[in-house]
């Protein structure tokens, strides 16, 4: 097992003449926690949509596992078997009872039988608090549940690594906590995690490292306890004092 | 409309009693005569529904194939999808069927082919083409009204494409296909009339025909449309039913 899960190497992007992603290198090894904060319109999203190929770059290599990631359909398939995805808008399958939601995966891409896909289902619908939802469907939970059915969706994949867009911006305030104690217990489990957050309490709590992203940049880079309290660029500071006002 | 329907059935039964301007007697079913009449009409009814059901499974199919490359990233897909809508909605129905029934033989033997098309399925390969185009819009406007997330949640769930329409996108997207595409199938059933001009035994066929040897327009015609009529309605309430079941499907 190579030791960087995720490796960026100079990776440029532009959406039609907008350059979002200016030579953007970052690693990500192994049992990281990686958070990416920044101003919105920076970029911190397509990067985390690039690493799991729901977004093509046009200019340098990512690696995930050591395999480079091509635009052909078997390194597309290659990836969604190595790297979840928890979306800020949850995008749970609205047809389908959250036991189903957790298993389709599972059972069309994997192979698993039905049998063991609902086991696997149950046993990370455990883990993220909400065994007794199975078979409601995702409009009948809250929001904070639903997030958490998403969370757990992703784990039923068993992937290396996880990426969070913005998982708690679409929530209401009182559910924010119920998902970011899921996170954390992850986190503490040693799952590698790329998490595109403002939720700084929980940066402090779990991140091995901070990145600070502005206009398609990388600008700052480091660990947490230097990040807060010594930023070097003025970005980086502005940004952070906006944000821990209140 | 209950006053409409009132005033037709009025207007219908005062033609019954003056024998002037109506001759109900040609499709009475009470006299032998008339009831001949009347079996002779409504046998056409099996036609009708058959090519409009083969016809409609068809465009089905079609229309989902012609719809697919119009939601693809690639330019070239797009391409193929607008030239075949395009093209298709342009051509009037009987000038395709005639091309069909009477034009595509003779490209088939062109090309050493010997494959005869009766009115049957020159009525139906017609019908399905030309339904084709509006069926693949309908798709394609149903699929994109489905959130971009959606395809890549199932993405992220290693789903490829067939995977992700099958199982996240079409099931989802049904429920905006189906209306339009219920009413699609109430357009070939009308459609479906224009097979009679290539000789297809189906009601409006019976009709003619009937009208030929009893100079009755009238009354026939309106026998016609009543059948029409009927079978549109058997439709509709069909639709609605299947409409409501998805809808408490989609609630529960």
């Amino acid at each position: 097992m190579p030791d960087a899960a995720i490796e960026l190497v100079g990776v440029n992007k532009w959406f039609d003449t907008f350059h979002v992603l200016k030579d953007i290198n970052l690693t990500v090894k192994s049992g990281e926690k990686v958070v990416i904060c920044g101003p919105s319109g920076s970029g911190k999203s397509t990067v985390v949509r690039c690493i799991n190929q729901l977004e093509k770059h046009q200019k340098g290599t990512i690696r995930v596992d050591g395999v480079e990631l091509t635009d052909d359909a078997k390194s597309i398939a290659a990836i969604s078997s190595e790297v979840g995805m928890v979306f800020q808008q949850f995008n749970l399958f609205p047809h389908l009872t959250v036991l189903e939601n957790l298993t389709l995966g599972p059972i069309k891409a994997r192979g698993l039988s039905r049998h063991d896909a609902e086991e696997r289902a149950r046993h990370y619908l455990d883990r993220v608090h909400i065994p007794d939802q199975a078979h409601k469907r995702p409009l009948q939970l809250s929001g904070g549940q639903q997030q958490r059915v998403a969370i757990a969706r992703s784990l039923c994949m068993e992937p290396r690594v996880l990426l969070f867009d913005e998982p708690t911006s679409a929530l209401d305030p009182e559910m924010i906590s119920e998902v970011l104690d899921v996170m954390v217990e992850l986190a503490n489990d040693g799952m590698t995690m790329v998490v595109v957050t403002h939720e700084m309490g929980f940066a402090r709590k779990v991140a091995d490292k901070m990145i600070f992203m502005d206009a398609g940049e990388i600008v700052e880079e480091g660990k947490p306890e230097h990040f807060f309290t010594n930023p070097k660029s003025e970005r980086c500071r502005k940004f952070l004092s906006q944000i821990l006002q209140h | 409309m209950r006053n409409f329907l009132l005033f037709a059935v009025f207007a219908l039964l005062a033609g019954c009693s003056s024998s002037q301007t109506w001759g109900w007697y040609v499709i009475n079913p009470t006299t032998d005569a008339g009831w001949t009449n009347v079996k002779f009409l409504i046998s056409g009814m099996g036609a009708t529904i058959l090519i409009s059901l083969i016809a409609a499974a068809l465009s089905i199919v079609i229309g989902l194939l012609v719809a697919l490359p119009g939601l693809s990233e690639k330019h070239g897909w797009r391409l193929v999808n607008r030239v075949y809508v395009e093209f298709i909605r342009a051509i009037p129905l009987l000038p395709m069927l005639f091309w069909v029934f009477y034009g595509l033989p003779i490209v088939f033997k062109s090309v050493a082919l010997n494959i005869p098309i009766d009115p049957f399925w020159g009525a139906i390969i017609t019908l399905a083409i030309s339904d084709s185009a509006f069926t693949a819009e309908i798709y394609r406007a149903g699929i994109q009204s489905i959130a971009r997330g959606q395809r890549e949640a199932a993405q992220t769930v290693g789903l490829n494409y067939v995977q992700t329409m099958r199982y996240v996108i079409l099931p989802q997207a049904i429920r905006r296909i189906l209306p339009p595409l219920a009413n699609q199938f109430i357009y070939i059933v009308k459609m479906s009339a224009f097979a009679s001009v290539i000789g297809m035994q189906e009601l409006t066929r019976r009709a003619n025909e009937l009208v030929v040897t009893e100079y009755r327009p009238l009354e026939i015609y309106t026998l016609l449309i009543f059948e029409y009529l009927i079978l549109v309605l058997i439709i509709s309430a069909g639709v609605r039913w299947l409409e409501r079941r998805m809808g408490a499907d989609e609630r529960g």
